[in-house]
């Protein structure tokens, strides 16, 4: 390979250059702020996280999975999965290929940032050189990789269904420059390589349009107009990319890192907050996925949007969107970066301000019930609002033979997850810290719950060390799985269930509930489940929904559940089942009744 | 200049609605209109978690708003536990817990 021109620089290299030291400024200066922004605790732990080989690890499959392959997309749909992860790593490889041809033929160059982005202005083809060899293959190999991509990202925009997205996002307008920009990279890349693929070779792609084409291609004249306008189109893009949403590109690798160090969200807007804010890749598949977009009206109350809102500053849509918003987590179970929306508005509720402050330090003193060694069942509010729930709990406990106390019998204390979820944590952590110290001086040694709400506070922030914590679908499903209880089969009943947020996606609890009703009947499945439920919509979660706008809701996730037709719909969680019944057109029952109406006594 | 007596006169507890400062409570229903769409049935009150430890009642808490009783609603407010359990109840849908958060910003406890 012979260099063209001694100086091994040309004018053209200025936009590209420019956006670039720009960004990379850029980025050293977020970087810095970013780790400032951490708390200290934080900080020193994220550290340690650098250092330790097995986080490691995880952080680079993490990085070459998610940033690069797109693996998540490509689970949710192939043709979706190829656009992303063609433009990605066929960006990637070029990058890496071009410096590899760098290092390979004009090592003396390695120090310049363009000379592996303009490699072929540069060069000529010798005798001696793989001219159309192992390495132009690969390039042209990628470029087309990356085109195939952008093809599809402009088909897209054009019919977004084509790729498994019924709607996608509004874009903004420095979106739309940003876009633009991407787009016309790649075509600008393709047609000046292929200008110069005369000079400094090219193969199957560049060499072809030199060959199609002579007639333009071969003025020299057109040759640095074109490799003027690809340095500007990525000058462009560079320039912008802090203001649009391919800030998630960068910021990806550092929500990941800070995800692996096991980083939560503690300030609604700087540290980990802004990496997930800005980790948004305004993809717009949260809008399909949100239960609340069965009406249009909330269509723009999807996560995409409260990102957006929060990069522009805009308090008043930011209050709307976190305070509207179902907390049913399925936005973060399908975002293919992970993205933690529930814990990103929670700490925006927290934001708002009340003057009026709570008071339970004035609880009066219960005695806390005797319940030596046995097993503790807390029925919680909203199962004392469905009464046949504690009392199919009852029936089951009583003919297991085991020893039990009933905690709230007349009625306890919320377990504060309602109060957590609006964003008053530290009034939350006061009737944490009332029903722990019940529950300890209790002496049990299995903490049983019924309702998922309590189930994932209990797991979160209540320290009780020693005491199991339950959920009622595993214990029955240890209850049958250890013969304690037998339970009627009966194949011709059909059942379907319903994962309730907080259980399925808020504490990962799929397989025990199927199991369970696997064993009284024939278990049918629904049109979305798992970690794609759909919320019931009676959520707590949700502060401003008003009643008449949740009947959509439910219906939608009623829908959902009868596609196979079943005979009841149950599920775990005494809110889902109160929510159901008002609109269900067959029985809707927990999980305990259905066990507690077949069970076979001995 | 007060002689005790051992014995006073109660304060009086009629409520002149013409003397009424409503602007809080307006400002209130501006936020939440659904608070003038209660009709005082008292299911919020029977459901109340808080309501086994404290004199509660949502119900309660509107009217008194309502008659510009401040301290008294707000005294009972600050029990609140935000379960949920009165919008589950509330034969009317009522937003109960926005209600409540909305009063909780609105208002503020007087240092009396």
């Amino acid at each position: 390979m012979r260099e063209r021109f001694i100086s091994g620089y040309n004018d053209f290299v200025i936009p590209f250059m420019a956006g670039m030291i720009f960004i990379l400024v850029y980025l050293a200066v977020a970087l810095l702020r970013l780790i400032f922004q951490l708390p200290a605790r934080d900080r020193k732990k994220f550290f340690l996280s650098l250092l330790n080989p097995k986080i490691l690890l995880k952080n680079l499959r993490d990085i070459v999975c998610d940033c690069l392959l797109h693996v998540k997309i490509f689970k949710r749909n192939p043709l979706l999965g190829y656009m992303h992860a063609s433009i990605a790593f066929g960006w990637f490889m070029l990058i890496v290929i071009g410096h590899i041809e760098v290092f390979l033929f004009t090592p003396h160059r390695a120090k310049l940032l363009y000379y592996p982005i303009f490699f072929r202005f540069f060069v000529a083809e010798t005798n001696e050189t793989l001219g159309g060899g192992f390495f132009f293959f690969l390039m042209d190999f990628f470029l087309l990789v990356v085109l195939s991509g952008i093809a599809l990202a402009m088909f897209k925009r054009i019919r977004s269904r084509a790729l498994g997205m019924r709607r996608t996002t509004k874009l903004s307008f420095m979106d739309h420059i940003g876009l633009y920009a991407l787009w016309s990279i790649f075509p600008l890349r393709l047609l000046a390589e292929g200008f110069t693929a005369g000079i400094s070779g090219g193969s199957f792609l560049t060499a072809s349009i030199n060959k199609i084409l002579p007639a333009f291609l071969s003025d020299p004249a057109n040759i640095l107009p074109t490799w003027w306008a690809y340095s500007i189109a990525l000058g462009v893009f560079f320039f912008v990319m802090p203001f649009t949403r391919y800030m998630h590109i960068p910021t990806e690798v550092m929500m990941i890192l800070f995800r692996n160090a096991g980083l939560k969200i503690t300030h609604p807007r700087k540290g980990v907050a802004k990496t997930h804010v800005y980790t948004c890749a305004s993809c717009g598949l949260c809008i399909d996925a949100c239960p609340m977009g069965a009406e249009k009206i909330n269509i723009k109350d999807a996560t995409v949007y409260l990102t957006r809102q929060i990069k522009r500053g805009n308090e008043k849509r930011i209050k709307e969107i976190s305070e509207k918003c179902l907390m049913c987590g399925k936005c973060t179970a399908i975002c293919p970066v992970g993205l933690d929306a529930t814990g990103l508005r929670e700490a925006q509720r927290s934001l708002i301000d009340y003057p009026l402050k709570l008071d339970f330090a004035s609880l009066p003193e219960q005695s806390p019930q005797k319940a030596t060694g046995k097993v503790l069942y807390f029925a919680g509010c909203m199962t004392q609002l469905t009464p046949k729930i504690h009392r199919a709990m009852a029936g089951i406990l009583d003919a297991s033979g085991l020893k039990w106390e009933f905690m709230d019998k007349d009625g306890g204390i919320c377990c504060g997850r309602p109060m957590m979820i609006t964003g008053r944590k530290d009034e939350a952590m006061k009737l944490v810290e009332k029903n722990t110290s019940l529950i300890k001086s209790s002496g049990a040694t299995v903490l049983l719950l019924s309702c998922p709400i309590c189930y994932k506070i209990f797991k979160e922030e209540y320290r009780l060390s020693g005491i199991r914590v339950v959920h009622h679908t595993e214990f029955i499903d240890e209850l049958i799985a250890n013969g304690a209880v037998s339970v009627y089969y009966d194949p011709e009943t059909t059942f379907v269930y319903h994962d309730p947020c907080e259980l399925g996606r808020g504490c990962g609890v799929y397989e025990e509930p199927r199991r369970v009703v696997s064993a009284a009947g024939t278990l049918v499945k629904a049109g979305k489940e798992r970690k794609e439920s759909i919320c019931c919509g009676g959520s707590l979660g949700s502060i401003t929904l008003p009643f008449e706008r949740r009947k959509a809701i439910t219906e939608h996730s009623l829908h959902n559940l009868v596609v196979n037709d079943p005979d009841t719909i149950v599920t775990a969680c005494p809110l889902c089942s109160s929510t159901f019944a008002r609109y269900s057109d067959r029985p809707v029952q927990d999980i305990a009744e259905i066990i507690n109406e077949r069970l076979i006594k001995s | 200049m007060a002689i005790d007596f051992g014995f006073k006169l109660s304060p009086s507890s009629a409520i002149n609605l013409d003397r009424l400062d409503t602007e809080a409570f307006n400002r209130l229903a501006e936020l939440e209109p659904d608070v003038r769409k209660c009709i005082s049935c008292g299911s919020c009150t029977a459901t109340c978690t808080a309501g086994k430890f404290y004199d509660i009642g949502l119900r309660k808490i509107l009217i008194y708003l309502q008659r510009g009783m401040e301290k008294e609603a707000i005294e009972m407010l600050e029990h609140c536990m935000l379960c949920g359990k009165c919008s589950m109840v509330c034969p009317r849908g009522l937003n109960t817990r926005h209600i409540v958060l909305s009063i909780s910003s609105i208002y503020k406890k007087t240092e009396q």
